[in-house]
């Protein structure tokens, strides 16, 4: 048993490593509480132990432990409806919701990063094993690290389309975003106040495959949530005029965004849209096939 | 998405409205648009403009 100590203690300790540079609190601060964080750690444990075993496993011809990995798989699919359960069940409680989409997303991820826990505790304790060398698993355990940052870092809505300022305006009672239709406002106080208060972005897709995924209700609906979370919203349960809102040019497949930020500033709600995530579930790619492209020129 | 719901009207032109809505009649358009305003708060809902001299106030 002594042989696997170092093996198996430094892929447990490169699996925790990684699972603990994974779980960064940003500005959207999820997991931002302690009993999160406990409970991902805790999973990530989990995650890395089974991942440095493995290979000691086989090395003794116990190839019965492999049929734990299956068990992990299940028990990791549970980390995925933990988070949307949780999420959708606060979602009543948020002004402006982040959507099914976003949430399904952030759960993916959730359970993705435990898999890539496993990965990273295997490679590291492979290293290990094979050379016997404790700083090079240590090595191998940072770059799987590093390296699965990169892969899970996604694209964001600055990558597909161009964000650019838009101006509000009326049309009888329609609120307008440069030329994009928004919502029919009745108050006429209301409008004079939306005038003021209120500004617009419009997001052209730079291709065809922004344009598809734009048009997704899901990733609209996450672009308005992270611009509320960013620049707050003068939104409340009376006032539901000031709910941002994402529509299209029917004819050019632009996206226009209208808010009213708590923070009244074109600038930063510009770079709030263009860092909202792609999200998975809206990526869409219809310039992939023949069919597409024919219809792209 | 949610189940949009008409729950009042508010209006000025008794002609243009009917039917077992709540209708809430003004005789100018500032009463019209203090009753809709209440009306909206109370109900938690958004007037919108139907541009024939009623308002309607929707939950959405």
């Amino acid at each position: 048993m002594d042989e696997y100590g170092m093996t198996i203690g430094l892929g447990v300790l490169m699996g925790i490593l990684a699972r603990t540079y994974m779980l960064r609190s940003d500005y959207r601060q999820y997991p931002g509480y302690p009993h999160g964080f406990v409970t991902h750690l805790s999973l990530g444990f989990i995650a890395a132990a089974l991942g440095s075993v493995a290979l000691p496993a086989i090395a003794e011809k116990e190839f019965a432990a492999v049929t734990f990995l299956a068990l992990a798989g299940q028990q990791f699919r549970e980390v995925r409806n933990m988070e949307r359960e949780s999420l959708a069940a606060l979602e009543a409680a948020e002004l402006v919701p982040r959507g099914h989409d976003y949430i399904e997303g952030i759960a993916r991820v959730f359970e993705a990063r435990n898999y890539l826990v496993i990965l990273t505790a295997l490679a590291s304790s492979s290293a290990n094993y094979y050379t016997r060398r404790p700083l090079l698993s240590i090595f191998v355990g940072i770059v799987f690290t590093l390296l699965s940052g990169i892969l899970m870092g996604g694209r964001v809505i600055g990558n597909i389309a161009e964000v650019k300022a838009g101006k509000l305006s009326f049309k009888g009672a329609l609120l307008l975003v440069d030329e994009i239709d928004i919502m029919n406002i009745g108050l006429p106080g209301m409008r004079e106040k939306i005038l003021t208060d209120g500004l617009g972005v419009v997001i052209h897709p730079k291709d065809d495959n922004a344009r598809a995924t734009l048009h997704n209700m899901g990733q609209r609906q996450a672009i308005a949530h992270v611009a509320t979370t960013i620049l707050g919203t003068k939104k409340d349960v009376d006032t539901p005029e000031f709910t941002p809102m994402v529509r299209k040019n029917i004819d050019t497949g632009a996206i226009a965004l209208f808010c009213v930020p708590a923070e009244k500033d074109i600038d930063s709600l510009v770079a709030a849209v263009e860092r909202v995530p792609v999200l998975e579930s809206a990526r869409r790619a219809p310039l992939k096939t023949k069919a597409g492209k024919i219809a792209a020129d | 998405m949610s189940a949009e719901e008409l729950m009042a009207v508010v209006t000025i032109n008794k002609d243009a409205v009917g039917g077992d809505v709540p209708i809430f009649f003004a005789k100018t358009d500032d009463e019209q648009a203090k009753i809709a305003t209440t009306l909206a708060k109370v109900l938690r809902g958004m007037v919108h403009d139907i541009g024939n001299g009623a308002y309607i106030i929707v939950r959405h």
